[in-house]
Parts: C-alpha cells; structure tokens; sequence
C-alpha cells in the first residue's frame, strides 16, 4: 500500500512538471502581453514597457524562464518557511495572495451546490432505481437529461431574469393572484401523484392532498403578508420537528423502535424550550457560536439517545443526533427569516434582495444576521446553477448502481431470511450503491475548484474560474500558472484519494502494490 | 484485480436478474446476429428514435437552409446580409407553415435571426462531430494500444494521457485560437478549432477503451487467434475491438453532447468560434444584454442547443440500452403478448 501511494506521488509530481512546462509555454505563445501597452499613447510608454519587461522577465526566451518560475514555485512545497513565490500579475500583485482570496471565494460558492448536489442527486437517483420504470422514473429520467442538455450560461441568464429580477418585482408588492394560485395547486397535485404512484384510488387522494397542502398553503400565506415578514414562530417548528423525528426515525430505525422514536421526540421537546432559552443570546451570534451549539445538540442528542436506547443505543443516539440538529437548523432560520425585513429595508439593498452579480453587497453593515442573509441572497443563484448542471450526473449514477445492488444474490438473502424492506433498502443496499459513488464525488471536489469558470463569468464571482478567464485575455502568465498549479495538483491529489477510497470500501478491488 | 479508474465505473443501467443472462436462449431473439439484436432493441425504444428523427430534421434544417460549402440553399438571407430592421426585429413566425419573412426576428445591426440560428447551429454540428471522430478515433488508438502491448507502451501512453488530462482545455483553444484561428478564413477556422478540441478531448475514451482491452486481451479467442499465428494488429483490429464496439459507440454520442456543450461554453467565455463568424453560444453571448427588450435573441439559439444536445444524449442512452447485452429494457406490450410459460 505504502509503495504503491509513493510511486502514484512520485509520477504525480512528473507529470505536474511536464504539464507545468506545456502550459507555460503555451501561455507564453497566446499573446503579447505588451499589446495593449503599445497601443497605448501614454507619454511615459516607453517606460512603462520597461517595467512590465521587468517584472515578467519578458527578455529571457520562455524555455528558460520557466525554470525561474519553478525555481519560486517550487519552494511552496516547503510548508511554513513561507518563501512561496508563484511571481506576480500584470498589475503587480503576488499571485499566492491573489489565489488564495480567489480559491476562499470558490469554496464559498461551490460548497453549497456540491454538498446539496451530492444530496438531492443520489435520493432521487436511489428512489427511482427503486421505482424503476414507473412514472416517477421516467420523469427524473427527462429532467436529469434535459438539466445535462442545458447551457449554464442560458440556464443562469434565465434564473437571472426570472429568480432575481422577476422575484424582486414580486417582493415589492407581494400578492399572488388566485389564479396563480390554482396553478400551483395543480402542478403540485401532479407531482404528488407522481411520487405516490400506486393505484388509482392512491393516486387520486395524493393528488388532491398535494392540491389541497399547497394551494392552502400559499392562500394563508399571501394572506398573513409573509413574504415581507417571514417566519416560522414555536407552532410551526413544533409541527416541522415531529415531522422531522417522525420521518427520520422512519429512515434510520424504523417506527418500531419505539425507543428512538421518543428519544427523537424529546429532542423535539427540548429543542422548543431552546427556542426561547437561546434565542435572546442569538443577536450577538457569530459562526463560531452558532457552531458550537451545534456540536452542544448533537451531544446531547447522543446522551438522550444513550440514556433511552436500551440494548441497540447506536440508532437511537443517532436518530436523536439528527433530529436535534435539524430542529436546530429549524431555530436559525427562523432567526434569519425574522431579520430579513430590516435586511431588505437597508438602504444599500433597497428592496431588491436577490442579487444578480457578485459575492456581497458592497458597504453593508450589520451583524452576523444581515451578513448571513447577504450571503444567502448572493449565493442563491449561483448555487442553483450550479446545483441543477451537476445534480443530473449523481442521479444517473446512483440510479445505475442502485439497480445493480438491488439485484444482487445478498439483497435476495437479506429478503428471505425475513428482514423488513426498509432494513433491506437502507442497510443492505443503500450503502453498497454508494461505494462507486465515492470516486465520483472525490473527482468532482477535485475538479469543482476550477470548474465553475463559466458560472463565475455570468455572475461576476471573482473566484478561480474569474481569476483564470481575465489572466487569460490579458495574457497575464503568473495568474494562468497559478490556476493551473492548483487545480492540477488537487486534480492529481483527489485521483490518488479516489483510488484509495474505492480499493478501502471495496475489499474485492486491491491496489497494485 | 487491479485499481478501477472513474471511466470503469458503471454508467449505463445494468440490471440482469441472473435467469435473463444465462445461456439459455431466448426464443424471441433466436437466430439474430448481433448487429439485428442492437438494431431491434435501439428500434424498440421510442426516447431515442423520436430524439433521432428530430435531430435529422435540425441537422437537415441547418444545412439546407443557408446551404453548405458553396452550394446554395433556399433560405433567401444569409448570416452576414444587413437588412433593414422591421417592427424592431421581432419575429415573424406564428406557426409551423406561416414563417414570414423574419421567422427569428432580427438582431440589433439586422441581420436575419433565422440565419444566424441556422449558421450557427451548423457550426455546433460541425465541431461536434469531429470532436466525436477525432477523439474516438485516437482514444481508441491510444486505448487499444496500452491496453494490448502493456508494459512500456502502457506506461508511457497513460503517463501522456495523464498530462492531457490537467492541462485547462481553454488554455489550448485560447492559444491557438489567436495564433493560428486569425490566420484562417471564417469556414476553416470552425474545422481547426474542430479538430483541436479533438485531439485534446480523447483522454476518457482512452481509459475506457484500455480497461476493455485489459479484461479482453486474456480471453480464450485471443489466445487461439495467437497460436493460429494472427499478427498483433490483426488481434487488436479483428478480433478485440469489435467485442468493445459498443462500449465505444456509446462513449463517442456522450462525448459528442458533452462537446456541443464545451464548443459553446468556449464561444460563450470568446475562446472558441469568432466573429465574425457565429456559433450558437457566441450569439447568446452577443444578446444576453438584451434579454429584456429582445428575448427572441436568447431564446432561439438556446432552444437549439438544448434541443441538439438532448437528443444526442437520448441517442446516446438508447444505443447503451441496445448494446449492453444484459440489460433488458422491460416492455410492457410485448410482456402482455409474451405471457405464456416459457420452458426454462
């Protein structure tokens, strides 16, 4: 094992100095990047030529002056002696500081997208894998391949018009006609039937509960005026929590077991009480607060859950863990929805919250709330580009592994020796499906740092992708060298960690030593 | 066993239950060869074909309507004539046979919206299907190759395909874009630009097509094809590669959606088709800015990219559902008709 990770490392670092050395001289042939100095008519030209010359080396032929790019570059593989050079842009900052703001910026943006991606992806894949060829199937099926067929760039100019400006206009005046409603109603009843599936008589009663829970919905809310002041309030997070306990109970043990179900209902409990204890310190938040009242639930979760479980304590603990965390989940965004009033008021938001470009609103002032919610509004329509282009890959993945596990001769076994579907579903073949899916979703971290080139172009989001695109059209070297050394030794990095993963959650698939 | 690579994982939908693989021979398909096998399962299945007849419409609709490499064709504007704007250039179509004279609409310097469209997407065809030939062609070459001589051959080709694989797409297209793109007339450009996305784009067919060659090459007929005295390329061109004929056939319609995509993300960002010429995704990146006055500019190209890559891809799932000899895709009008005991 050891061997074989040194030797992957060791032609690791050859290809990265043979491709380092390809790109550099390519990047060296794209341009001049004196052209626009030499149009210019600045009285000084002459020595502003002079000293761009300088700073780029430009007279040593680009063969050579790779090496003095690598003899700098290589020193950042010496951690804390802090001699990394990776030279300097055309407008004369240190490339090392301007990708390390512009890689903070990228992890903001794809985080979020990745991690909801990864999630909603695999549940539907993982659902119509069980429900194959039925409507529901058929359905994900079309939309997964109609969000693979689409442009981003078309996709996000269309969320801009109809998510950001379409919704502001909304927000000014926010009151849905009944019509609209009535539509809604009906698409929502559509997609209820479709998940029921079933027969008939099961297909109509979904529709018109799917009709009913959304069409009501919406009146009480237009009627309330709750999209100019959202919020949940105790009652609404009470009837979410026992939901939530019911539903995850339902997944994790099962409803049978009756002791992870009340050790998830008294974390509902305490969670209420919680509402009101915390909620006076939750002004003064800051993330490490919040945080670490997150790891508080979850510890007490697990003890509740210790406390009750009785012989099996794993999946109580578990189950209590979850839902502590998502009634927590629950008192935060209540927090935020009660802040998002003053937030819209701001005069530097000025009533139009959801933003078109950029990564905040600039000159805002306000606490952790508003700072929060500009971030939210800021990274909503990136993150739903981004999330629809990538969510059609890991449902079709999962879908496809499901399949195949679901077929297997131990999936027939855990069926006869008489377990319940869910144990079957859950523990039996969930967990194998996702052994292939771990590859994939190792590759695409190491490929989303400079994968989101286009998105950052359409939305203004000075990440790595804004960073390489404008190095690029002023034929600015350094910054391109910097992007690229990046994203390729994290490309590398997450191939290696790929093949590891797979070879540890697969025993059948052994490295070659 | 050795480490999979990403390209080995499973993609298409394999789902035998261990009766259907067995050698008994199913009476439906007894005495077809395998070529009728794949026809008849990709004809059965109705996504792919209704995605092929509309592609063949577009592909007809793109290339007779501007015409193609001097011969004329019966559209009466081309992509580059100005003409007069009308009614602000909005279009003209109202239904299937009444197209007017402006079905796009026009845009902003009046140039008819149909033909830019139609030029446009002629240009996306164009790049995708040389993309498609092109990196098939060599990844399956530099595939075939490791896959079958291992060793030294394997080694050094997979270190290169290594290397292909980190250098940024962009970075190349941009380079040679300006370098040698400008230096070219408008047509000739679009085949470069082409043909050097092929030749960059090859890496994940050639690890596909080495993982098949890998578990291929140490079958009985290749060992048999080897006493008879075959010679190697007779081994890899007769007797190995048609047995990967369908993993490969599927992989080059995926890289093919996959590369109208990349052609007009490229356009979009200004690294790929140029003005003066026009690509699909250069002339959504020319109107975006008038989305508000002027939708038709957006939507028209867009509707075209859409519509081209998901047939392809609906092509594309067909032909791996046709050629993936342990998928059977379950139908039920013939599971009505076929439902009498079958001897096992």
């Amino acid at each position: 094992m050891v061997t074989y990770i040194v030797r992957r490392l060791v032609t690791a670092v050859l290809i990265l100095f043979g491709a380092s050395f390809i790109v550099y001289l390519l990047t060296a042939a794209s341009g001049d990047p004196l052209a626009e100095l030499r149009a210019s008519n600045a009285p000084n030209r002459e020595q502003l030529i002079q000293a761009r010359v300088e700073l780029l080396d430009l007279n040593t032929p680009a063969p050579l002056r790779y090496f003095g790019w690598l003899s700098g570059a290589v020193q950042c593989a010496v951690p804390f002696v802090g001699n990394c050079d990776l030279g300097r842009s055309i407008q004369g900052e240190a490339v090392t500081d301007a990708l390390t703001r512009a890689v903070g910026n990228t992890i903001m943006l794809v985080t979020a997208a990745t991690v909801l991606a990864i999630i909603i992806g695999i549940s539907l894949g993982i659902i119509s894998a069980l429900r194959q060829y039925s409507g529901l199937d058929y359905g994900v099926t079309f939309m997964s391949f109609l969000f693979f067929s689409l442009p981003i760039f078309w996709l996000a100019v269309l969320l801009k018009e109809f998510g950001a400006i379409g919704f502001n206009n909304f927000l000014t005046d926010p009151d849905i006609p009944l019509s609209n409603i009535l539509v809604v109603a009906l698409i929502s009843g559509v997609i209820f039937t479709i998940l029921a599936g079933g027969t008939l008589k099961r297909k109509a009663a979904a529709f018109l509960i799917g009709a009913v829970a959304a069409g009501g919905l919406l009146y009480l809310l237009n009627l309330i005026d709750w999209f100019t002041r959202p919020g949940l309030g105790p009652i609404v997070i009470l009837v979410f929590g026992v939901a939530a306990a019911y539903g995850i109970t339902l997944l994790t043990a099962g409803l049978k077991n009756r002791k992870a179900l009340y050790s998830a209902l008294i974390m509902v409990a305490l969670g209420l009480v919680a509402y009101y204890v915390v909620n006076p310190f939750l002004g003064a938040a800051t993330i490490w607060l919040l945080l670490l009242l997150a790891v508080v639930t979850v510890g007490v979760g697990m003890g509740v859950g210790f406390l009750l479980g009785g012989y099996d304590r794993a999946q109580s603990m578990r189950t209590a863990a979850l839902t502590g965390l998502l009634m927590a989940g629950l008192i935060v965004l209540d927090r935020f929805m009660v802040t998002w009033p003053s937030y819209v008021s701001n005069s530097r938001v000025r009533g139009r919250p959801i933003a078109t470009i950029g990564a905040s609103t600039p000159g805002l002032e306000g606490d952790f709330w508003i700072q929060g919610i500009d971030n939210f509004t800021h990274l909503l329509l990136p993150t739903l580009a981004l999330l629809l282009a990538s969510l059609a890959s890991y449902s079709r993945y999962s879908r496809a592994s499901m399949l195949e596990i679901m077929n297997m001769d131990y999936i027939r076994t855990a069926r006869a020796k008489g377990l319940s579907e869910r144990t079957v579903v859950m523990r039996h073949a969930f967990r194998n499906a996702l052994i292939p899916l771990a590859t994939l979703v190792a590759f695409d971290i190491g490929a989303l740092i400079g994968g989101a080139v286009i998105t950052e172009q359409v939305f203004a989001f000075s990440g790595m992708g804004q960073l390489f695109v404008q190095a690029l059209l002023r034929t600015d070297p350094n910054p391109i060298m910097g992007f690229f050394l990046v994203v390729g030794i994290l490309a590398l990095v997450f191939n290696l960690i790929a093949d590891l993963v797979y070879s540890v959650l697969d025993p059948r698939v052994r490295v070659k030593a | 066993m050795t480490i999979q690579d990403s390209s080995e994982t499973p993609r298409g939908e394999v789902g035998p239950s261990p009766r259907e693989v067995g050698p008994v021979a199913d009476p439906e398909t007894k005495g077809m060869s395998q070529g009728q096998l794949v026809r008849r399962r990709f004809f059965d299945n109705t996504a792919a074909i209704i995605s092929l007849v509309v592609f063949a419409i577009i592909f007809l609709l793109a290339f007779t309507s501007l015409g193609f490499a001097g011969i004329p064709g019966w559209w009466k504007y081309n992509h580059t004539q100005f003409l007069p704007v009308v009614d602000g250039g909005a279009p003209t179509v109202t239904g299937p046979f009444s197209w007017g004279d402006h079905p796009f609409g026009q845009d902003s310097i009046g140039r008819d919206y149909f033909a830019l469209t139609m030029r446009g997407a002629q240009n996306s065809i164009i790049i995708m299907f040389l993309i498609g030939a092109i990196s098939g062609l060599v990844g399956v070459v530099v595939g075939a190759c490791s896959g079958y001589f291992r060793g030294w051959t394997e080694a050094v080709l997979m270190r290169i395909t290594d290397i292909v694989i980190i250098i940024p797409l962009i970075v190349l297209a941009a380079v040679l874009g300006r370098t040698v793109g400008t230096s070219l007339g408008a047509g000739a450009a679009v085949f470069f630009l082409g043909v050097v996305l092929g030749l960059l784009a090859w890496t994940g067919m050639a690890r596909l097509v080495r993982g098949e060659f890998l578990s291929l090459r140490e079958r009985e007929f290749v060992d048999a094809a080897k006493i008879a005295g075959a010679s190697n390329a007779r081994i890899i061109f007769k007797h190995i590669l048609p047995n990967a004929v369908g993993v490969i056939i599927v992989n080059t319609t995926l890289l093919m959606s996959a590369a109208i995509l990349l052609e007009t993300g490229l356009s979009y960002l200004g690294f790929g088709v140029r003005a003066p010429d026009v690509s699909l995704g250069l002339i959504i990146s020319q109107n975006q800015e008038a989305f508000q006055t002027r939708p038709w500019l957006f939507w028209f190209p867009g509707l075209f990219i859409v519509l081209i890559c998901l047939t392809i891809n609906f092509i594309g799932d067909g032909l791996r559902d046709a050629f993936d000899p342990r998928q059977k895709k379950f139908n039920p009008r013939r599971a009505k008709e076929a439902d009498r005991p079958v001897s096992a």
